[in-house]
C-alpha cells in the first residue's frame, strides 16, 4: 500500500518540475534568512536567480557537519524561535551536538514521510507498532512515533531497553510491526529464544530497521528468527530524521522521498557529481524544510542511485543500502562515535601523542567497544592501584564523552601499528556493510 | 639508603618476561631480585639489578616502558620471627608499606626485604635511630 500515492508514483517529468519549484523556494529562503548560506553563496558567486534548472544545483556550495557545529545551536535556523515547535540533536564531540529544529509544518512533513515508510513495510491503520527506538533528543523514537500516528496505527511508545518487557508486550499487545535498530532486533530475538518464546508464532509481520548499517546476512537472520519482513530505512537528523528513504516489499534498494529530499551522489575527493549507478557520497538538499533547511549536505555515507522503475509502483529513485563511510565514524549500539573523540580524552590526560585503537566487536548481538591505550612513560606508575585507577578514569571520561561504555586495555608502547599516512584507529570486527 | 628499583609495564602475553630476561642477559646485567604484580590485563615487573641505570637505558631502548622507584632494603634475620620483628618496628613508627618482597643473598644469616613505603625520606630518618639496618644501594646491587 502506497501512502501518498499521487506523490510516490508521480511521473518523472512532473516530479522534476515539482523539485525545481521547491528548490528555488528553498534557495531563496536560505539566502534571505540564514546569514551563513548567504555568505557562502556570495563567496561562490551564486544568487538564487541563478538556479534555473535542477542541474544548476552544482553551483551551490556544500554544507558539512562542521558547518553545523560552527553554528551551534540555532545559527542555521531559517525561522524565528517562536515558530520552532521541536528541537532534536544528535551526538557530536563533547559539548557540541548537532542541533536541528522543526516548525509545525516540518513536523507534519516528517510524519508524512514516516507514514510512507511504514506503509512501505506494509503498515496500515490496523497495525500495532512497537517503537523501540530511543525517545528523546534522538530523532528515532519520536520520528517513527509521529509517522505511525499519522498512519492511524496503534502506537506503543516503549523506547529502547528492558528486553523482557519488550518481549512481553509483543506477546500481550499483539505487536505487528517492530521499529528499532537491527542489532537490537537480533538481541530481542535472542532474549525471546532464551525465554522459550517463539516470535514466529506471534502476529509480528514486519520491522523497520535503521540508524546503523546492517548487512544482507543480518537481514536474513532477523527474518528467520522473527518470521517477519525486515525493511531497511534510512535517515539522518540533519535532513529530517528517519523518513528520508525506505525499502519497499521488493527489498531491492531504498526509495528516496525526493519530493522532499533532493539526492546527489558525489566523488568524495573532488566533489564532482556522479551519474546514476556510480558509487559515491550521498548528498541531500531539503526541498520543503522550513526551520532547518540544508543545501547540499554531505552525509559521508557511501551509496549509489538506481533510476530503474520498481515493481512496487513508486517512481522515486532508489539508493543502495549504505556501503560504508567516507570518514571513520562508527555506529556502536546506535551511537555515533568518532575516533578523534577518544583522542581528545587522552590529550586531557597529559598525553602529547596518544596512540590508541578502537576495537569494535559484536558478541551475542550487542556491540562492544574496547579501547587500547598505549602506556607511555608519562602515564606509567609503579603501583598497580594507580594504573587501575588510571584505567577507571580513562574509562569514565570516555563514557561521558561518547555516551557509551567501553573496556579499556592498557598496552605496551609500539603495540599499535604506526602508519605513514593517516593512522589506522579502528578495527571493526563486525560485518555490517556486506 | 634509598635504593633504585626498576619497574616495567608488561602486557599479559607470552614472551614478554623472557624478552626482558634476554635483554638484561645480553647486556651483562645481573638480576638480584624480582617481583611481579599482576592484574587481568597487565603486570608490573619490579627488578633489583646490579646496575639499575644501565638496565633502565637498555630496556627503554628495547621498547619497554620503564620507571625507576626508590625503595628501602632492610636486612632481616633469616630465622622465624625475623620479619615479624622488623614489621613491628615499622608499624610503631607508622611507616605505611605500599608493597614488599624478599630475597636471600650470599650473606649468611640475613635476608633482604625490599619495601616501597609512603614517605621514604621520613622512613629512612626514623629507621636510622632504630635497630633495623638499611642496606645501601652498593650493598644491595652486589649482595
Amino acid at each position: 500500500m502506497i501512502y501518498n500515492l499521487e506523490y510516490e508514483s508521480m511521473s518523472r517529468p512532473r516530479l522534476e518540475e515539482l523539485q525545481l519549484k521547491r528548490l528555488k523556494q528553498t534557495v531563496s529562503r536560505v539566502y534571505e534568512r540564514v546569514p551563513f548560506y548567504r555568505e557562502k553563496m556570495k563567496k561562490a558567486g551564486v544568487k538564487p536567480e541563478d538556479i534555473r534548472s535542477l542541474d544548476d544545483l552544482k553551483y551551490l556550495p556544500f554544507t558539512t557537519k562542521q558547518d553545523l557545529r560552527d553554528n551551534y545551536p540555532f545559527g542555521l535556523f531559517a525561522v524565528p524561535m517562536e515558530e520552532v515547535v521541536r528541537i532534536h540533536a544528535s551526538s557530536g564531540t563533547t559539548g557540541k551536538m548537532t542541533v536541528v529544529g522543526y516548525t509545525r509544518n516540518d513536523i507534519n512533513v516528517w510524519s508524512q514521510v514516516m507514514a510512507r515508510t511504514l506503509a512501505c513495510a506494509g503498515g496500515t491503520s490496523h497495525d500495532r507498532i512497537q517503537v523501540a527506538y530511543g525517545y528523546g533528543l534522538f530523532t528515532g523514537g519520536l520520528g517513527v512515533h509521529y509517522g505511525a500516528e499519522m498512519l492511524g496505527a496503534t502506537v506503543v511508545p516503549i523506547s529502547g531497553g528492558n528486553t523482557k518487557r519488550q518481549i512481553q508486550i509483543m506477546q500481550d499487545f499483539g505487536t505487528t510491526i517492530l521499529a528499532c535498530t537491527p542489532s537490537y532486533a537480533l538481541y530481542l530475538a535472542e532474549g525471546a529464544a532464551e525465554e522459550g518464546v517463539d516470535l514466529r508464532k506471534l502476529p509480528l509481520k514486519a520491522g523497520v530497521f535503521g540508524a546503523e548499517p546492517w548487512s544482507e546476512n543480518m537481514r536474513r537472520e532477523i527474518e528467520e528468527k522473527m518470521g517477519i519482513m525486515a525493511i531497511d530505512i534510512y535517515g539522518l537528523s540533519e535532513i529530517i530524521g528517519p523518513g528520508v528513504a525506505s525499502e519497499c516489499e521488493a527489498q531491492n534498494g531504498l526509495h528516496i522521498f525526493e519530493d522532499h529530499f533532493l539526492p546527489e551522489i558525489i566523488d568524495p575527493q573532488s566533489g564532482e557529481r556522479l551519474p546514476y549507478g556510480q558509487r559515491g557520497e550521498l548528498v541531500f538538499t531539503s526541498l520543503t524544510k522550513e526551520a532547518f533547511p540544508v543545501i547540499r549536505y554531505r552525509t559521508r555515507d557511501i551509496s549509489l542511485l538506481y533510476p530503474e522503475p520498481c515493481n512496487c509502483g513508486r517512481t522515486m529513485v532508489r539508493m543502495n543500502r549504505i556501503l560504508g563511510r567516507t570518514d571513520d565514524m562508527l555506529i556502536i549500539r546506535g551511537v555515533n562515535v568518532f575516533p578523534t573523540q577518544i583522542e581528545s580524552v587522552l590529550l586531557g590526560f597529559g598525553e602529547t601523542e596518544p596512540h590508541y585503537l578502537l576495537v569494535v566487536d559484536r558478541q551475542n548481538n550487542l556491540d562492544e567497544l574496547e579501547v587500547w591505550v598505549e602506556i607511555s612513560d608519562a602515564l606509567f606508575s609503579d603501583e598497580v592501584r594507580k594504573l587501575e585507577d588510571l584505567e577507571h578514569k580513562i574509562k569514565n571520561e570516555i563514557e561521558s564523552t561518547l555516551g557509551i561504555s567501553a573496556r579499556i586495555k592498557l598496552v605496551e608502547p609500539k603495540t599499535i601499528p604506526r602508519s605513514e599516512g593517516k593512522a589506522q584507529r579502528v578495527v571493526d570486527k563486525r560485518d555490517v556493510y556486506s | 639508603m634509598k635504593v633504585k628499583q626498576i619497574s616495567l609495564f608488561l602486557e599479559n602475553k607470552s614472551g614478554r618476561l623472557s624478552e626482558v630476561a634476554r635483554v638484561l642477559g645480553k647486556h651483562e646485567i645481573n638480576i638480584r631480585a624480582l617481583s611481579i604484580a599482576d592484574t587481568t590485563d597487565f603486570g608490573i615487573l619490579r627488578l633489583i639489578v646490579n646496575d639499575p641505570d644501565k638496565a633502565s637505558t637498555v630496556l627503554k631502548e628495547a621498547g619497554f616502558t620503564v620507571s625507576e622507584t626508590e625503595i628501602i632494603a632492610v636486612e632481616v634475620p633469616d630465622k622465624p620471627g625475623g620479619l615479624a620483628g622488623v614489621l613491628k618496628i615499622l608499624e610503631e613508627m607508622k611507616i605505611n608499606i605500599e608493597y614488599m618482597y624478599a630475597f636471600v643473598g650470599k650473606s649468611l644469616g640475613n635476608a633482604v626485604v625490599v619495601f616501597r613505603v609512603e614517605e621514604i625520606d621520613r622512613a629512612v630518618e626514623l629507621l636510622k635511630e632504630s635497630e633495623v639496618r638499611l642496606l645501601s644501594g652498593a650493598e644491595v646491587y652486589q649482595f
